[in-house]
Order: C-alpha cells, then structure tokens, then sequence
C-alpha cells in the first residue's frame, strides 16, 4: 500500500524534470532565431553607420550566428510542427533537404565571413548583405506568419 | 386568354430582365479614343511601375531569379477558394504573349478587366487596384513591356469550380465590387500621402492580399488593409494599418526601410510571398517608398 503513493511521486518528478527542465524544441528555436537577429542587428547597425565600427562586436555577432546557423536544423523534430506560437511552415518536414540546403548555406556564409573577419565598416556592409540574403531565401519557403 | 396574357407578361418582364443583367454585367472596355491622346511612353517611368506593381511576383516563371524574372512567360498557379488560376504569359512573344495588343487593349485588360476579345477577366489579375492607375501610366507601362524578353511558353487553363468558371459571372461580381474610387477618404492629406496612396491603392495593389474577403471575393467594408487568414494556404496576412500588432509602431522611416531592406526595426526578415514584393519595392526611389510609409500611418486603424 505504501508502494502507490512512492511511484505517483516518481512519475510526478518525472513528468515535471521532462516538461521543466527541456526546452520545447519552438521555445529553442525560436530563442536562437531571436538571437540571431540581435547578432545581425548590431552589424547592421555599423553597416548603416549608426554606431562606429568595433571589431569585438562583429567577432562576437558572428560567432553567435555561426552558433546559431549551425544549430539551427537541429530543432524541428516530428511533433514540433505546430503550437508555441510557431511560425514554421509544414514545409520544413515536407521538404526536410531543401530546409537543411537553406540552413547550411546560411551556416557556410556565416563561417566564410567569420574566416575572414571584416575589418572595417565597408567589409561589415558586404557581410550584412551576404548574410542577411539568407533571411528572406528562407523564412519566404520556410516561414509562415501566423 | 387572361392567363395566357400574365405568361406572356412574364415572359417580357423575364427577357427585359435578363436582358437588362446582361447589359449591367457586360465587359464595358473604354472606347479606342480614351487611349489615343497620350504621350509617347516614358521607359523610365514604365520601369518604375512595373516595379511598383510587381508584375514579375506572378507572371515570372516560378522560381526564377535574377534577370530570369524579366521573362514574363506566367505558368505560376495561384491557389484561392474559387479554384487554381494559371497565371498568363504577358512578354511581349507576339502569339504566346501579348506582343500583338494594342495600347487600347491593354489599357482595358489593366483598367476595365477586359480581354483582347472583349471578355471579361478574373479579377485574380488585380485590375481592381489598376483601375485606379493614371493612363499615362498604363501608356508608359505598355510601352516598358515591350522591351522585355518574349518567351513562347502557353499557361495551362484555369482550374475553377462551378459557377466560377463561367466567364459572364465575372460580370456580377464586378457589378458589386469594381470600381475605381478611392479605397480611403484622406480629405486634406499632404501631397507624399496622396502619392503613397496612389501606389498601394493603384499600381501596388497591396489590398488584394492585405485586405480580407466575403464569400464571393469582394473586400470586406471597413476592413482596408486590416489583413486575415491567407487565402492561398498557412498563416495570416498581416494588418498593416497603423493599428497593426506587428508593424502598427514602427515609424515612417522604419516602414520604408523595411520595404528597402527587407529587415523590421529588430532584425526580423520579410518572408512568404511578400520576400518577391520586397525586392521589387527595394528597385523603387526612396521617395516612393516613403510616401507608401506615409500613407499607411495615414490609412484609418483598424
């Protein structure tokens, strides 16, 4: 009779440890997305000219996108289709390989600018472009405002 | 005798009726005259609306990039819940396209919805929004075309269920919706706002996707660019009124930059089909995006 209450408790900790402690895979995609926009919008700042030229905040910009490009695809597992307010297309898991070209192209721009780090606001305005194409190629397949 | 009479008066009151839906629902093209006194055609001008009207978004051929997207060859088939439409080719190929049209023909397709052969046409091809448009402006249009690539390609037929498949109902529809007044009344508004709301209102066409529709396909009253559930599959079409809960906040400047761009005030990026509309937008002069900004801060809150 004292087994019931110790395995309710055990399941209990164990549902909760599940829901609490991971992540929704729209909650973790939707942060890395956040914040790669933020990366990119400190280098757009520079590219416009609205904040000087700082080679330690474009480093830090791109290594966040690289993380973020790299990681990306990682999150859209089956189930993960809908709900959190995602915005992903059924698409994503329609065409799986189209999606991860997209991503790992944003992913190979990210690290060929990275290699060669911009060093002064001209290069941050071609990385901006060269980046930032990546954007609109994919949330205009990939990407549904709902 | 009496009853043979109150059939016969049936029958003229039926004939005169259908007689007279026939006369209101008919293809009313402009006469020949209305296009003969116009200017000989400012390319640059043309190229401007054609940009602001965003030809290529439809009649490209899908998936084309670059200078791939001037061959206006169509094939594109847009979804709606009347059936598919496949979009027509329009380069300037003298028998797949419409090479061979007059400035008269075409200013009646673009204006008064009306075909070469005096039919009436979908309004999937928004002549809606382009009845608004300036006939210089349609003469400067035509003539830009005309410099395009032709291509030889021949769009399938559309795909329309019943009683959307016939042509004349286009007539009745036309009857309760098309017309060419303003979509908004800006009394007193300053001269960048009345040009911004020539190019959505016209040219642009920016309600035929930002404004929700009835059960027939008219816009709903009240509703100018207040957006709804996309007609063509997933997601919504944004309100863009200034009470937008996306963009309602953003500023003149944050609006036109985003139109150049393609990027919202915090980096978030343009997608679905408003990626194509963007690029073309990004070929406008800042000055006609701007006024596009300042119109819709000026467009009632919906």
């Amino acid at each position: 009779m004292n087994f019931k209450p110790v395995l309710a408790a055990a399941l209990v900790a164990a549902f909760c440890s599940s829901t609490v402690m991971a992540a929704e895979p729209q909650e973790v995609r939707q942060q890395e997305m956040k914040a790669g926009g933020e990366a990119f919008g400190a280098m757009a700042a520079i590219a416009k000219g609205q904040k000087p030229y700082d080679a330690a905040v474009v480093k830090a910009s791109l290594e966040k996108l690289a993380e973020v490009s790299k990681d990306f695809h990682n999150h859209f597992p089956k189930g993960s289709e809908t709900g959190y307010e995602s915005e992903a297309s059924i698409k994503i898991w329609e065409d799986s390989a189209g999606f991860k070209a997209a991503n790992d192209k944003f992913a190979a721009d990210v690290a060929s600018v990275l290699a060669a780090l911009p060093a002064d606001q001209a290069g941050v305005t071609a990385a901006v472009g060269t980046i930032g194409a990546n954007c609109g190629a994919c949330h205009q397949t990939y990407r549904v405002k709902r | 005798m009496r009853l043979k009479s109150v059939v016969a008066g049936l029958v003229v009151l039926a004939a005169i009726g259908a007689g007279g839906g026939l006369w209101l629902t008919a293809p009313k093209p402009l006469p020949e005259s209305h296009w003969q006194a116009l200017a000989a055609p400012d390319l640059g001008n043309g190229e401007r609306i054609f940009n602001a009207g965003g030809c290529v978004s439809c009649h490209a051929a899908p998936g084309a990039e670059g200078d791939a997207k001037r061959v206006l060859s169509g094939g594109l088939a847009l979804k709606s819940p009347f059936g598919t439409f496949h979009v027509p080719n329009i380069s300037p190929d003298p028998k797949a396209g419409i090479g061979e049209w007059t400035l008269a023909e075409f200013g009646n397709a673009m204006k008064r919805g009306v075909g070469r052969n005096g039919e009436h046409l979908y309004p999937s091809f928004p002549y809606g929004s382009y009845a608004r448009m300036k006939d210089q402006d349609i003469a400067d249009l035509y003539g830009f075309m005309k410099t395009l690539p032709v291509s030889n390609n021949i769009a399938a037929p559309h795909e329309l269920g019943f009683p959307f498949n016939i042509r004349l109902a286009v007539g009745g529809w036309k009857l309760l919706y098309f017309n060419d007044a303003p979509r908004v009344e800006l009394a007193g508004a300053d001269p960048q706002v009345l040009a911004g709301q020539y190019l959505v209102e016209g040219p642009g066409h920016c309600g035929e996707c930002h404004t929700p529709r009835n059960a027939l396909g008219g816009f709903k009253a009240g509703e100018w660019l207040a957006g709804g559930p996309n007609p063509e599959g997933e997601g919504r079409i944004p309100d863009i009124t200034p009470g937008s809960k996306t963009m309602g906040a953003w500023s003149t400047d944050e609006i036109a930059a985003y139109l150049e761009t393609g990027f919202t005030p915090d980096y978030d990026s343009v997608g679905g089909s408003m990626v194509d509309v963007q690029q073309n937008m990004a070929r406008l002069k800042a000055e006609d995006r701007a006024a596009i900004a300042a119109y819709l801060k000026a467009v009632p809150v919906r």
